[in-house]
């Protein structure tokens, strides 16, 4: 399904089709690049997001592989050093622990540990985060974890802007880069302006200016917190809501100017809790503007839990519009 | 002893398999050392003649001790490698962690902090206002921004202080009362310099018959002679609220005493201009004894109409206080120095006080002050009627 | 199944003055890491000297290699100059790789020496994607990857494999089998200890090759990159070799007896070659004298090279975390 050619003042689509369109960019504008993954050409990807790429540009560039995450991540590092551009997808961040060891002592550290004679530009994209009733083996945010990686980008797009070009961004970048992309935005739907073409990937943005306090996320969490910002906002409360889009860098400046205008912070993550990357940010903050705040520093965060199944149980284990405005709303009008 | 691990500290020679006088190749094996891995061979890479063993067998020793010499032969080829030197930095050991128990600070019993968020604690100390007078709305009770704002508009109270003086919280308050009084009163200044001959002359005479304990400094009659002259010019003593003067009724001039380590306080002695020389010697050394204790009574902080300031022997000529809010006069004697003097056509050399008036231009003007200063100087050329 | 090789006398000094120039090499690493000098882990080559240079005469400087932790022998007889080895290994910044990877993590981008990798079976996925990359732009290369027998026994080794064969990658499996994977012997380790069968569950064709002899080694890798080369197709190589030094230089050896070990170093590969050799009289024995003064002062020249190189500084620690560009 390709976009018109003429040009229209925006275009509806979900984000998967964002994410679909990106890469067929990617395919189209470099022969160097190449996807690999588990049912990425003949199924279309466990998302649909490849569907039909395989028939568009063939078997050699959309790569169909066995269940071997370790080899193909692998071959990922080893054939972006040989000079490819391979984008690989590992189906979910759940089956990324079987390839850690490729990422984190061949991809980031080829590049230092040779001294800087080889880059490593190989692009991961995985689907991340619960929310879809299956558990605890297949439910876990660790983009947090990789963001303690030094040497690797994170990315984690939440709009459909960002769906379709932090991909083309990062295909720029020498660095292995890693796409999170949270299972729950795959089926939202929503505009693309066609006057955008490109978005960059070293900065947060504010996507909604507030003056009472800073409501900073990312990813699967980013359409929560705008419904806690709008219940907020009847209540006479006006959040500013602070997209990460990258969590490695993070990009503190943004951060840091959004809680000095607001004085008060939240931070909405839904990973566990202890030693995520909402930890990081925190602690960001207290180094750098401590004197700025005007309340202690909250956050909203996955439940230390396995993920249940239960729908309740795993409802209660995720971050919910409902938790972020009443930690809001305490910071601001304190009982 | 070489090094045969990243993680080699130390080894035991168990067994010489040369002696002195024998001769080694390169790559011969001239030892076994005992590691915690196990024994291991060590290799020598000189030619030469063992000359003298240096650790017996059985002995532990760190990596890097020498343990024989070799010296070499004439024409060997084979270079000495040159050691490095052992790292000197200290390397963890159990014993470090076995300290000898530290006798346990005796913890002083927690008193309840006052929260204040580090946004509202630099607005306040921005605006000069004193945080023990905020009360805290934000979390967990906490003072935050809004709240100081709010006290921006209150009027500024005077210190309480507790028993033991705190010093830096009584700077804090000084600073942000000093600071308020100069952005909200315009002060006026006026100076006046008075011949003490007839007081000095007095004041000697009637010390002269006295115990040291019931002498009086000069400092009392200056202070009489401002409580009396505020009977006649009752617009210096009283306080400004609320826009307005308000007038006290009595006079309760707060003297001002400093403290060993820096502080200020000007509690009052009430009833200054009906006390008697004595009671006024007797009330001052009492209030500066219980002040330097850091025991005073509130009513005592919380009175004084008006406020001197003696700098007595030691400080300069002219003093120009600062009015302390919400009062709005503040009278400064300098020090007492001997200077020529006019007296009847003649130049004599007179004992001289310069005393000043700082006064809030909301209530008063620079006549009346004058005239008030005047009153004071007149006072105390008849010193026996103080 | 053996390929012809040449076996002129210019030849033949090439391969013996490879294996002793690799045997003085680790010697002096020893004396070196002794010394304090070399630091960390060191992971030497001695007895094993015939499969590397064997099997480099095979490959040519456009082809790739994928090497362990124990990869002196490797980088050596692939052309890699041994004083920015040595360097390397004293921390320095002449080292190949600025003295950022040490003994186990020698790269070098001119001789497609693409490390060094110190997680046994991390290499094999990589070499996996050089092959490929070589594949889809259209180079003709064969990427040889090596790996100890105990690399078999990770999951790598089976998934690299299994995609080597699927994607028809040109690759040369390079099984190295001296016996022992660190202090565990194979019969204790593998319940199938014939490799070459292992390899062919995936249908990749293989031999197994004495590696103590040079000669049958290089044939072998010439016949085994012939192949390649026409088909495409991957090829495995098993080199029945032994380790004659301890696994690293911390090691007791207490898995092994010291006769076993004398034994082995009777059947060494320089040993044998150079008798061999003599007895044919296709060698004189002042040849060998010269050769070993010639590698000892080529090796003389590299420590002395390493020694005069200067520390990277510390301001530049953070350099190539992330990379600027892609280096040309």
């Amino acid at each position: 399904m390709n976009a018109p050619q003429e040009a229209v003042a925006s275009l509806r689509m979900t984000y998967r089709e964002a994410c679909k369109q990106a890469l067929r960019q990617a395919l189209l504008a470099d022969s160097r690049v190449f996807l690999m993954g588990e049912d990425i050409g003949r199924y279309g990807g466990c998302y649909a997001v490849t569907k039909g790429l395989m028939e568009e540009f063939g078997e050699a560039r959309v790569r169909d592989t066995p269940l071997s995450e370790s080899a193909f991540v692998g071959a990922g590092v080893g054939a972006a050093m040989a000079g490819t551009r391979p984008i690989v997808e590992i189906m979910t961040v759940n089956f990324s622990l079987l390839a850690l060891d490729q990422i984190l002592n061949n991809a980031v550290t080829i590049p230092y540990m040779s001294g800087g004679q080889f880059a490593i530009p190989l692009i991961i994209r995985m689907a991340t985060g619960g929310g879809r009733r299956v558990a605890a083996q297949h439910s876990h945010s660790l983009e947090g974890w990789y963001a303690h990686i030094p040497g690797l980008r994170v990315l984690t797009p939440a709009t459909i802007e960002d769906a379709r070009f932090m991909l083309i961004g990062a295909l720029a970048d020498p660095n292995p880069t890693l796409i999170f992309e949270h299972v729950m935005l795959y089926n939202m739907e929503g505009e693309l302006s066609s006057d955008i073409n490109a978005v960059d990937i070293d900065h947060a943005k504010v996507l909604r200016a507030g003056t009472d306090v800073s409501l900073i996320t990312y990813g699967g969490s980013l359409f929560k917190t705008f419904e806690a910002a709008a219940r907020l906002s009847k209540e006479g409360i006006e959040a500013e809501v602070v997209d990460l889009r990258t969590l490695r860098p993070l990009d503190t400046k943004t951060i840091l100017a959004s809680v000095a205008r607001t004085r008060r912070c939240v931070i909405i993550d839904e990973g566990w809790r202890s030693g995520s990357i909402s930890a990081e940010i925190g602690m960001r903050i207290a180094e750098q503007a401590f004197f700025e705040l005007d309340a202690p520093l909250r956050r909203v965060c996955g439940r230390e839990v396995p993920m249940p199944y239960a729908p309740h149980l795993e409802d209660a284990c995720l971050p919910q519009p409902e938790t972020i405005v009443a930690v809001a709303r305490e910071l601001v009008r304190p009982t | 002893m070489p090094a045969l691990g990243a993680d080699m500290e130390a080894g035991t020679l168990v067994e010489w398999l040369v002696k002195p006088g024998v001769r080694v190749r390169l790559g011969d094996i001239i030892a076994v050392v005992e590691t915690q891995k196990g024994a291991i061979e060590v290799e020598v890479f000189q030619e030469g003649v063992v000359s003298n063993i240096l650790v017996p067998e059985g002995e532990r020793v760190p990596v890097g001790t020498v343990l024989a010499n070799i010296e070499n032969a004439p024409g060997a080829a084979s270079p000495v490698l040159s050691q490095n030197e052992i790292a000197a930095a200290p390397k963890p050991t159990q014993d470090a962690l076995a300290e000898p128990p530290r006798p346990s600070l005796s913890v002083a019993p927690q008193v309840p902090r006052t929260k204040i968020t580090p946004a509202a604690r630099r607005r306040a100390a921005a605006l000069y206002i004193d945080l023990a007078t905020v009360k805290g709305t934000g979390v967990e009770g906490s003072i935050r921004l809004a709240d100081v704002e709010a006290a921006t508009s209150a009027p500024c109270a005077t210190p309480s202080v507790k028993r033991g003086v705190d010093l830096t919280e009584m700077r804090r308050a000084i600073a942000a009362a000093m600071s308020r009084s100069k952005r909200e009163i315009p002060h006026y200044y006026l100076t006046e310099t008075v011949d003490l001959h007839a007081a000095s002359t007095w004041t000697e005479r009637f010390n002269a018959d006295k115990a040291p304990a019931q002498r009086i400094l000069p400092a009392v009659l200056f202070l009489k002679a401002a409580a009396l002259a505020l009977r006649e010019w009752p617009q210096f003593n009283g306080v400004y609220t609320g826009g307005v003067f308000v007038p006290a009724p009595e006079v309760h001039i707060g003297w001002a005493i400093a403290l060993r380590g820096g502080g200020l306080i000007a509690p009052a002695i009430r009833d200054t201009d009906r006390k008697s020389l004595t009671e006024l010697m007797t009330a001052m050394r009492d209030l500066v004894e219980r002040a330097r204790r850091g025991i005073l009574r509130s009513s005592e902080l919380t009175s004084p109409t008006i406020t001197v300031t003696n700098v007595g022997d030691r400080g300069a000529e002219t003093v120009k206080g600062v009015i302390y809010p919400p009062q709005v006069a503040i009278i400064g004697f300098g020090r007492v120095v001997s200077r020529p003097w006019v007296v009847e056509d003649r130049i004599e050399g007179r004992p001289l006080v310069t005393v000043s008036l700082a006064a809030d231009h909301r209530v008063t003007d620079g006549h009346i002050g004058g005239l008030y200063l005047e009153a004071i100087a007149r006072y105390l050329q008849e010193p026996e009627k103080l | 199944m053996t390929h012809k090789v040449h076996l002129d006398h210019a030849h033949l000094r090439h391969l013996l003055k490879a294996m002793i120039r690799i045997r003085h090499f680790e010697a002096k690493c020893v004396e070196l890491y002794q010394a304090q000098k070399i630091l960390g882990f060191l992971h030497l080559y001695d007895g094993e000297e015939a499969v590397s240079v064997g099997v480099m005469e095979a490959l040519t400087p456009s082809d790739a290699v994928v090497a362990t932790y124990r990869e002196h022998g490797q980088a050596l007889a692939r052309g890699v100059d041994p004083g920015c080895l040595v360097a390397e290994m004293l921390g320095k910044l002449n080292g190949c790789c600025r003295g950022r990877g040490g003994s186990m993590h020698f790269f070098h981008r001119a001789h497609r020496f693409y490390g060094g990798n110190a997680i046994v079976g991390g290499g094999l996925p990589l070499a996996l994607g050089v092959a490929l990359a070589d594949k889809m732009l259209e180079r003709a290369a064969v990427t040889a990857c090596f790996f100890g027998e105990g690399a078999v026994d990770e999951g790598e080794f089976h998934e690299t494999l299994n995609l080597a064969k699927l994607w028809q990658l040109p690759m040369l499996f390079v099984c190295e089998n001296n016996l022992y994977s660190m202090g565990t012997a194979v019969e204790r380790a593998e319940a199938e200890t014939d490799f070459v069968h292992k390899a062919s569950s995936y249908k990749i064709a293989g031999d197994k090759v004495d590696g103590m002899d040079v000669v049958a080694v290089e044939s072998a890798a010439r016949n085994a990159v012939d192949k390649i080369r026409a088909t495409s197709e991957p090829y495995f190589l098993e080199c029945r070799t032994y380790r004659l030094r301890a696994h690293s230089m911390f090691d007791a050896q207490l898995y092994r007896s010291k006769e076993e070990v004398e034994a082995w170093r009777k059947k060494g590969p320089i040993i044998r070659f150079q008798t061999w050799l003599e007895e044919n009289r296709l060698i004189k024995a002042e040849e060998v004298s010269e050769i070993d003064k010639e590698v000892d002062a080529e090796i003389a020249a590299a420590v002395a090279f390493a020694e005069a190189g200067t520390l990277e500084p510390i301001s530049e620690i953070e350099r190539f975390v992330t990379m600027e560009e892609i280096p040309a």
